[in-house]
């Protein structure tokens, strides 16, 4: 499986590697505290700062380091959770059909015929600011699309013969759900996983930008971008690091997905290009 | 123009209409049945319940929310959002101006990403699989990756601070002119072709290439047609639907993806307005631009069916 890993995927995988690294170990590497004042506001790069200092006069280096561990861990409890939401409906849907199936696409099609953002800025103008809110709003927003994928990944298999003998073997909802239609949808869903969860820390990082997702003084990459966006007009970049962060990291798992749904497809027998 | 063809746009329309209906069901309840209270919100967390009753009575919360439903859903219709919790005037005037400058950003950033997507899009399936194809293929997949505050702020400290060729925050006023008003805007205007020109030329190249695996193109390479005049005569027409339905759904993108851009740009438009007042929690506000918001990106996706059924013959025989 590795052996035939493209150049481009090994690069991918590389880094989402690293900003995991980064994010379990991050009181161990991070050379000063998470909100520790270290210095004078927004110090150019030194060796004692190698990033140099925010706009309160912590060592961004730290703060990025502790960010990758926030920003990581929500966004993947999130995404965890919209996959959880949205592959029990997709695949309910997908095996019950009929008037269930119908009721369940409609109101994902109504949910997603608003923007995520606008629907997220609404939600959260009346929700009081709760960590555990902002992961179950981030949550459904991403299920309407873990819906979608996950039903028409499930309809494809539920009409094999394989299923239809499990069904007349007399096996119930659960058995087809989670022993027949699970393990042969998992290789496309987890393709989507990577990407959801690149959606997820993009969709995060833009509510903390605008100050409505993690709240200070805890670090996170959105929440830094907006805390130092300020010193952009004075020449100081400290801003573009954690956007940085933010890139790359979507970068490499984008990497990492389009080599696996590549991968998925030529099993298929379909075509590589194109 | 048939009767058939006519009923189905028809179709399209009202089930965009019914679409917009729900969807203001949706907003007002998702601010209504949540469990957050706007009295409490304003009033914060230490607000004695009769200063909440107060206010409850005062901002008309008291009443059923059906009513209070219909009421807003009829000014709505008839461009009265009502009136702001934070600083009590009518929203509808705050607003208008705003939307103007939201649309005017979305526009001229549409007027350069469009056209440079599908020659983009063009441009790589007629050299696909060279150097120039690589180079573009990893230039926007890069750009799609790049949340909208890292391109913005790096072309802000690139072209604003230090070359100082464009205005670092993008003010705009009645009295300017035309000319000052996109110089104003360049920079935001340049992220939103950043975040949009990506996804539309890879979609329209995709689009191109599907029809280049048909027969009917294979027969025009054994008539030894040229690679250029297959693509323009032969293969993009039948690409036109694809790449229409890219277009509307990537404008949809820009009017949502202003809000993180006159954010960073302090832009005033729309989307600043309703991220201001978020975190105000003023919920009138809220609703109306949501509404707003929602409506445009419904209508321009209603726009994208309509007009793949027109560029597209076979799409009105539906199976």
């Amino acid at each position: 499986m590795f052996k035939t890993m493209p150049v481009s995927a090994m690069i991918g995988l590389f880094g989402v590697c690293f900003y995991v690294f980064l994010a379990v170990f991050a009181p161990l590497i991070a050379p000063y505290g998470e909100t520790e004042v270290v210095g004078g506001v927004w110090l150019t790069p030194t060796a004692q700062f190698w990033l140099g200092t925010d706009n309160l006069g912590r060592d961004l280096l730290s703060r990025l380091i502790y960010g990758a561990r926030t920003t990581l861990f929500i966004a993947a409890v999130s995404t965890v959770v919209a996959f959880i939401i949205g592959i029990l409906l997709g695949f309910l849907a997908a095996v019950m059909r009929g008037w269930v199936d119908q009721v369940l696409s409609r109101l994902n099609d109504l949910l997603m015929s608003i923007p995520t953002l606008i629907f997220a800025l609404v939600v959260l103008s009346v929700l009081p600011s709760e960590l555990y809110i902002l992961i179950l709003v981030m949550a459904v927003l991403e299920a309407t699309r873990v819906y979608r994928v996950s039903r028409a990944v499930a309809a494809d298999i539920a009409v094999m013969d394989y299923v239809e003998a499990a069904k007349l073997r007399g096996e119930g909802w659960g058995w087809i759900i989670s022993r027949e239609i699970l393990p042969n949808a998992a290789s496309p869903l987890l393709a989507e996983f990577g990407l959801r969860f690149a959606f997820a820390v993009l969709f995060l990082s833009a509510l903390s930008f605008l100050g409505l997702g993690i709240q200070p003084p805890a670090a996170d990459w959105g929440g830094m971008v907006k805390d130092n966006k300020d010193g952009i007009v004075f020449g100081i970049g400290a801003a573009l690091f954690p956007g940085a962060a933010i890139a790359t990291l979507a970068i490499s798992v984008n990497l990492v997905v389009d080599w696996l749904l590549n991968r998925t497809s030529s099993l298929k027998g379909g075509r590589g290009d194109g | 123009m048939g009767g058939p063809l006519l009923t189905m746009i028809v179709q399209r329309i009202a089930l965009g209409v019914l679409l917009l209906f729900a969807v203001s069901l949706l907003i007002f309840a998702g601010t209504e049945i949540l469990p957050g209270d706007v009295a409490q919100a304003i009033l914060g967390q230490t607000a004695t319940p009769e200063a909440i009753a107060n206010i409850r009575e005062q901002l008309g919360l008291d009443r059923p929310a059906p009513m209070r439903y219909l009421e807003w859903l009829g000014g709505a219709v008839q461009g009265d959002f009502g009136v702001s919790y934070s600083n009590r005037q009518e929203i509808a005037t705050q607003i208008a101006g705003r939307l103007g400058n939201t649309l005017f950003l979305a526009a001229a950033a549409a007027a350069i990403a469009v056209p440079l997507a599908i020659i983009l899009g063009i441009l790589s399936v007629r050299y696909r699989n060279t150097f120039f194809d690589r180079i573009i293929s990893i230039v926007t997949l890069t750009t799609i990756s790049l949340p909208e505050f890292f391109s913005g702020y790096i072309l802000m400290f690139v072209f604003a601070v230090s070359l100082q060729w464009f205005p670092s925050s993008a003010t705009v006023y009645d009295s300017m002119t035309l000319l000052e008003r996109l110089w104003a805007i360049a920079l935001p205007v340049m992220t939103l072709v950043l975040v949009v020109v990506g996804h539309m030329m890879r979609m329209t190249r995709a689009a191109i290439l599907n029809v280049l695996s048909s027969p009917y193109v294979e027969t025009a390479e054994l008539k030894g047609l040229s690679q250029s005049r297959i693509i323009w005569r032969h293969a993009l027409p039948n690409a036109v639907a694809p790449i229409i339905n890219v277009v509307a759904l990537n404008l949809a993108y820009l009017v949502v993806g202003v809000v993180v851009i006159e954010v960073i740009f302090v832009y005033p438009g729309m989307g600043q307005y309703m991220v201001d007042h978020v975190s105000k929690r003023d919920v009138p506000v809220v609703q109306a631009c949501g509404l707003i918001f929602a409506s445009v990106y419904i209508i321009l996706n209603t726009i994208a069916d309509v007009a793949s059924v027109l560029a597209n013959p076979r799409l009105r025989h539906p199976r």
